[in-house]
């Protein structure tokens, strides 16, 4: 499918997303100012992490209404995919795209490390070549990777099968409910703390996170 | 004329920087304080004379942008 990566001032990931997109479907992502508002041909949209503008007010606040957005909610309103990866998962929830809010970590550590993530459904665009119940290998970089919504949310989004990700082992950031990830009601918005693009060739020491390339690449 | 709004999260929302706080508080011997919770506070100063207007205009901001209603309330305050 085709794809593109959204850039904000303060946005810091977006090639190490460009290498993984292209390393599974061959083709270079269209890279796109946060001020462009044209996103016609694209299937997928995808906000990488960072820390757009300099993470002031909340996490991705500002992103959140910047001129691209429009756009973006109307690509979402016409079916189209969408991932955020961290400051992009906050940047979604800003946005009301996807629910919820990332809170400050729970320690109020920053957290750089590995961990480990259980696929919650593997019959999405996004994670079909995992296994339902598969744990996997991520990397988390965030200080504000707290998942928070109120506990109706947290049981509807249970009950819609609308969790995507959840930590396995500790529950570092102490996200409600273990909740790494989450989806839009049509399974086509996902977003997550974690990096799986930090793990998609040997060379960085592993491939945990190709899967999800591969998949979006054959959709 | 201006207008603060003070936008804190809500009850119920771990507050872990005001958890900080209080441990800090706590380490200087103040052995007084049961609780505390951090907040913003951002001053307005608005192009407008009218205080229901100005107060309407802040809390239409606040909705807006300044305070995320998953997490926080806010109150303005029109001075």
């Amino acid at each position: 499918m085709k794809a593109g990566i959204v850039v904000f001032p303060g946005i810091n990931r977006e090639r190490d997303m460009a290498i993984a997109l292209e390393q599974s479907s061959g083709e270079k992502p269209r890279m796109i100012w946060h001020k462009e508002t044209d996103l016609s041909g694209l299937d997928l949209v995808v906000i990488p992490g960072g820390f757009s503008f300099g993470d002031y007010l909340r996490c991705g606040a500002m992103a959140a209404r910047s001129p691209v957005m429009a756009a973006i909610h109307a690509h979402a309103t016409r079916g189209g995919y969408i991932l955020g990866v961290c400051n992009g998962f906050q940047i979604l929830t800003e946005a009301g795209l996807l629910p919820g809010a990332l809170l400050r970590n729970a320690a109020l550590r920053f957290l750089s490390m590995d961990c480990q993530l259980t696929v919650e459904r593997a019959d999405t665009v996004f994670t079909k070549r995992y296994q339902k119940g598969q744990t996997f290998r991520s990397v988390m970089a965030h200080g504000d990777g707290n998942f928070f919504a109120d506990d109706a949310t947290l049981d509807r989004l249970e009950g819609e099968g609308l969790v995507a990700f959840r930590y396995a082992g500790e529950n570092l950031n102490g996200s409600a409910r273990a909740i790494a990830g989450v989806y839009s009601p049509n399974l086509r918005v996902l977003g997550l703390m974690p990096h799986p693009e930090d793990l998609v060739d040997p060379l960085m020491g592993g491939t945990d996170g190709k899967p999800l390339f591969d998949a979006l690449a054959a959709a | 004329m201006k207008a603060t709004v003070t936008v804190m999260l809500k009850t119920g929302v771990l507050d872990p920087q005001g958890k900080a706080i209080a441990h800090a508080l706590g380490t200087l011997g103040f052995d007084n304080v049961n609780d505390v919770r951090a907040g913003k506070v951002i001053e307005l100063d608005l192009n407008e004379t009218d205080p229901a207007k100005a107060r309407a205009e802040a809390e239409d901001m606040a909705r807006k942008l300044l305070a995320n209603g998953v997490i926080e309330s806010f109150r303005v305050e029109v001075a």
